[in-house]
């Protein structure tokens, strides 16, 4: 009952009582027939009665079609057939005006035109008729998608039909919604008449303005403006964006301990006991097929065939922004500092880095003890020389060449925006439009990227801009206030790693003494920067010890991608589960965590459990045993904190101030992680 | 089966004032909905009980559900309820929504969803009704409701979950099934009922959710999709189906839902749900409308309790079960047997 006013109560009356008598008779009547399979004229009038009563009995429906079935299972005078076949669409015809939102109805009509006999004009007048009537009505779009289809329509027909409902009326989201699947299929077969895109493009671009100049405060023609917009700057190829080793680095591997002095760049420098290093890349968006045959590394010291690429995802899915792979080194006994060139390349994008190879003696230089606890405490950190730093930062073009022939229209890319930009500039500074100032941002954040991806750009970011806009909007729309709050942290991550000088302010060093597995002592001390998500990962590859407490985060997702981290400071967010750090399942080099002070335990509903790979979600066998950790006796039940730790090696972890934690808890932690050495401050014996 | 009767009227009465004790806002009129259930309870004989008695499966589901949220569940006359629910049972293995009625997938899941509550799935011959389910999908991996053949991704959904429950999975092709759902996407990031079909937050719940208990949310654009499904909450608060809709208290449930598991449910503001819900009661005479000022019913009265309930007591314990998300028919006279059991079983909410 919907959209019915209020009206003081009434007893129930005589006449609703006599209706669902008479109702309850036809009812009884029309299951005899159905039951004893009597398909004469007289039994599909009750049928018809009861269906014009209530539309939705749907036994009723499939009757009906047995008893077409039936009575023209030998008739083959097309006339007779038709005849048949024209009391059906008016006994839906005239149920779907007591209900036209009725599945059953659309259904029989659709299961009857699929048999050839009826007219599919006068199905598109009927639908005339209903569109008008309730222009948004689903069930008539997609009949009208069927109707179409069976009469061999061609798409440019029904795309004008989109655009005189549209030119009716702009705030029809279900005409929009249309003309975005056409549109698509139309340019992706590059129809004559829908190329160059560009071209198409720009016309949309112009029938959508009309509609939000028209009326700003209506959503239908801004979706499909960011639609637009979307299609406009997404290539459609994946692009390498970033790797690590960065491209025109110099690595410096070492092994058995720690670097010595006189290493240009600690940004560069990685140590291994395993023989080997990782390989990482990034794309700007998520792909699958990774492999040998469509990465080739140019390596001294591995046949590019027998590299093994792994995709970095929580999902067995197979796809991932970023991959992994393991590049040997081999037992080099000289001090040579030889550096070997290493080459990468995937498509049309490739990178380039050397690799030179330090063996260190079997002292530890200066370095401290492993068994020693890292302290994320302000004073374990000094400003580091900016002599030693030079974070590899990369721009998307640094690791790209063989651009594609989408130099043509980055032009036309550009000049789009330019004009999009100033265009809604223009409306803001008139009406103060929520969806518009999003909008606006959207198209400032999207042509930052574009310019950063051209080689050289000098130009100015808008940052700033973006990040005023969204605290203006989470001021103008507080019911969407969280949104906007994941957004601008987004961009305020962007700001902060984007460029060196902002980048080298947030490095620091740790301490004077340090564990060996922390062969580079630089920290990324993002805390205390009120963000609540975290992205960037393309420039932040080279991390191994990353301080991000002190925030809001109630995700990590995407943190996977930095392989690097040994050290890892999430304490004081709002994690509310151990199922929110997946992530850290794929960070194998991880060894300190702090995780303390978040919310894990402390809410009812997991709100990111339906994202976790567990048996509920047929990712893991059923043979899976959540019991398997079973202490003393006491059944522990922490499975998705087990899920989490059973494959890390931590040696320092802190989880003191979570809802979750109890004596219980921390002797469940000592078990399934016995590589740890300190817990929450104290030695773990 | 007689449990439509006093048993289930008893049932509900016990729900209200059970989960009305969580509400901390104190402005619900609990004695007034309670006394409105009643007297929509007599009206036995009316017209639009008729008109419903094919739902009958999913009113018993429901009804069970809720007896055994309060832990009532032992009240009932098991073996009769068992008996009632095989009477619907056809030939094909398929269930109809009442005795006589033809067998579809939609109360086919809904009866299988009984036995799991009562624990006797043991009754069922499961091969042959997972076989029935299996039959029913097609070629390109989408799902039909019956022999008919009426394709929907809500079939797909319930397809999914019920041989979830049957732990029969293995029967379907689980990677067809998916690429059919995903191919119903749309360029909002939304799902359709087929492909090219607009995207409807009933429908977005259907696909989201039949790709959760599959383990494929990361075709899920999350960032677009909850975006869209946030800015379905409008200036009053309440939460709508679709752009430019009015808003409605029973899509609370279809986007909140959604919302959770993509995890992005803090993107709407849960108060001014809340406040929407309250606003949406007649206060004289009891029961939730739709919207503020309708006239109200009873599904939208058990929805807009359920929600309020849900959304804003801290009192409930976790319950495990992604696989008891329930039948879905986005059609308002089912919704609130299905926002009950989802509300239970999915959300994961105990009182």
């Amino acid at each position: 009952m919907h959209g019915r006013p209020r009206k003081p109560q009434k007893p129930v009356d005589d006449a609703s009582i006599a209706k669902a008598a008479k109702l309850r008779v036809l009812q009884a009547q029309f299951f005899q027939n159905h039951h004893d399979k009597i398909y004469a004229k007289e039994a599909l009038e009750i049928s018809a009665k009861l269906l014009e009563t209530n539309p939705e009995a749907y036994t009723a429906w499939n009757y009906r079609k047995l008893a077409v079935e039936h009575n023209l299972r030998s008739e083959t005078d097309p006339d007779a057939i038709k005849a048949v076949l024209d009391e059906e669409l008016r006994v839906v015809e005239s149920a779907l005006r007591r209900n036209f939102k009725c599945y059953g109805a659309w259904h029989h009509r659709k299961w009857v035109l699929n048999k050839g006999y009826s007219s599919v004009d006068h199905e598109f007048r009927l639908l005339d008729q209903f569109q008008k009537a309730d222009s948004r009505n689903f069930h008539a779009w997609s009949y009208r998608r069927f109707v179409a289809a069976l009469k061999n329509m061609s798409e440019e027909e029904e795309l004008k039909y989109t655009t005189d409902m549209i030119e009716t009326n702009f705030s029809n989201y279900s005409a929009w919604h249309n003309r975005s699947v056409l549109l698509s299929h139309l340019l992706k077969q590059k129809i004559e008449g829908f190329t160059p895109r560009e071209k198409v493009l720009t016309e949309e671009y112009e029938l959508v303005h009309q509609a939000l100049f028209t009326d700003p405060d209506d959503q239908s023609g801004w979706f499909y403006h960011f639609w637009l917009l979307d299609q406009t700057v997404t290539p459609g190829a994946p692009v390498l964006v970033s790797s690590w080793p960065a491209h025109g680095s110099d690595l410096f591997v070492s092994f058995k301990g720690n670097l010595d002095g006189g290493v240009s760049s600690s940004f560069t420098s990685f140590c291994s006991d395993k023989g080997a290093f990782p390989l990482i890349i990034y794309f700007n968006q998520s792909v699958g097929g990774i492999n040998s045959s469509t990465v080739t590394v140019k390596h001294l010291f591995d046949k590019n065939e027998d590299l093994i690429w792994v995709p970095l995802a929580t999902n067995n899915s197979g796809n991932a922004q970023a991959w992994v792979t393991f590049l040997r080194f081999p037992d080099v006994k000289d001090d040579s500092l030889k550096a070997y060139p290493v080459e990468v390349k995937v498509g049309h994008s490739q990178c380039a880095f050397t690799v030179s190879l330090r063996s260190i003696d079997s002292k530890h230089g200066e370095g401290g003890s492993d068994m020693e606890m890292i302290v994320w405490k302000d004073d374990s950190f000094h400003a580091s020389e900016p002599l030693l730093l030079s974070p590899p930062v990369v721009s998307l073009d640094q690791a790209t060449t063989n651009k594609e022939p989408e130099q043509i229209d980055s032009r036309w890319h550009e000049e789009t925006l330019a004009n999009e930009i100033a265009l809604f500039q223009e409306l803001l500074s008139e009406i103060n439009c929520k969806i518009g100032k999003l909008t606006l941002a959207r198209l400032l954040r999207a042509h930052d990227k574009m310019i950063y991806k051209m080689p050289f750009a000098d130009e100015k970011t808008h940052s700033k801009e973006v990040l005023d806009l969204f605290s203006d909007l989470m001021k103008l729309d507080p019911s969407h206030s969280r949104y906007y709050k994941d957004e601008h942290s987004l961009v305020l991550m962007e700001q902060v790693v984007s460029n060196r000088e902002s980048l080298l302010t947030y490095c620091w060093k740790y301490g004077e003494a340090h564990p060996s597995y922390l062969c580079n002592p630089i920290c990324l001390r993002l805390s205390k920067l009120s963000l609540s998500r975290i992205g960037s990962f393309e420039n932040l590859l080279w991390v191994q010890m990353l301080d991000l407490s002190h925030n809001e985060l109630w995700s990590i997702e995407g943190l996977e991608a930095m392989q690097l981290l040994s050290c890892l400071n999430l304490s004081n967010n709002k994690l509310r589960s151990f199922t929110a750090l997946e992530p850290l399942k794929l960070l194998k080099s991880l060894k300190v965590l702090n995780i303390s002070y978040n919310e894990i335990g402390a809410h009812s509903i997991d709100t990111s459990r339906y994202l976790f790979s567990s048996p509920l979600s047929h990712t893991v066998g059923d043979d899976w045993n959540i019991d398997a950790y079973v202490t003393d006796g006491v059944k522990m039940n922490y499975w998705e904190a087990a899920v989490i730790f059973k494959g890390l090696y931590l040696t320092q972890l802190d989880v003191v101030g979570n809802a979750i934690v109890d004596e219980k808890f921390n002797l469940f932690l000592t078990h399934i992680l016995p590589s740890l050495v300190w817990l929450d401050g104290d030695r773990v014996y | 089966m007689h449990f439509n009767g006093e048993q289930q009227r008893q049932s509900i009465i016990c729900f209200l004032v059970c989960s009305l004790k969580g509400f901390t806002m104190g402005e619900l009129e609990v004695e007034k909905h309670a006394q409105y259930i009643l007297s929509v309870e007599k009206r036995k004989d009316d017209f639009e009980s008729v008109v419903m008695e094919h739902l009958r499966m999913n009113g018993a589901y429901w009804g069970l559900t809720t007896l055994d949220l309060l832990g009532k569940l032992e009240t009932v006359d098991k073996d009769e309820i068992v008996s009632w629910v095989m009477s619907c049972q056809h030939e094909s293995g398929g269930f109809g929504g009442n005795v006589g009625h033809d067998p579809h997938i939609l109360y086919t899941l809904s009866a299988v969803q009984v036995l799991a509550l009562l624990d006797k799935l043991d009754v069922l011959d499961i091969d042959k009704l997972a076989n029935y389910i299996a039959s029913l999908q097609n070629e390109d991996g989408s799902f039909s409701g019956d022999m008919w053949g009426e394709v929907d991704t809500r079939f797909s959904y319930i397809a999914i979950c019920c041989l979830s429950l049957l732990h029969r999975i293995d029967k379907i092709n689980v990677e067809k099934a998916v690429n059919y759902v995903v191919s119903c996407k749309n360029l909002d990031g939304g799902f359709g009922s087929i492909p090219g079909g607009e995207s409807h937050a009933g429908q977005i719940f259907c696909c989201v959710g039949a790709l959760a208990i599959t383990g494929s949310l990361h075709h899920v654009d999350k960032d677009l999709l909850g975006w869209w499904l946030c800015e379905r909450q409008v200036k009053s608060g309440g939460l709508n189906g679709r752009p430019e809709k009015l808003p409605d208290v029973c899509y609370s449930w279809w986007v909140l839902s959604s919302l959770i598991m993509i995890d992005r449910v803090h993107w709407i503001n849960k108060e001014k749900v809340a406040r929407f819900i309250l606003d949406c009661q007649d206060k004289e005479n009891g029961g939730i409308s739709d919207r503020p000022d309708d006239a109200v019913d009873v599904f939208h009265t058990y929805f807009g309790v359920a929600v309020s309930d849900n959304d804003f007591s801290d009192s409930c314990t976790p319950l495990e079960g992604i696989h008891c998300m329930a039948m879905v028919d986005p059609k308002p006279p089912v919704l609130f047997y299905i926002v009950m059991e989802l509300d239970f079983h999915f959300l994961n909410i105990r009182d």
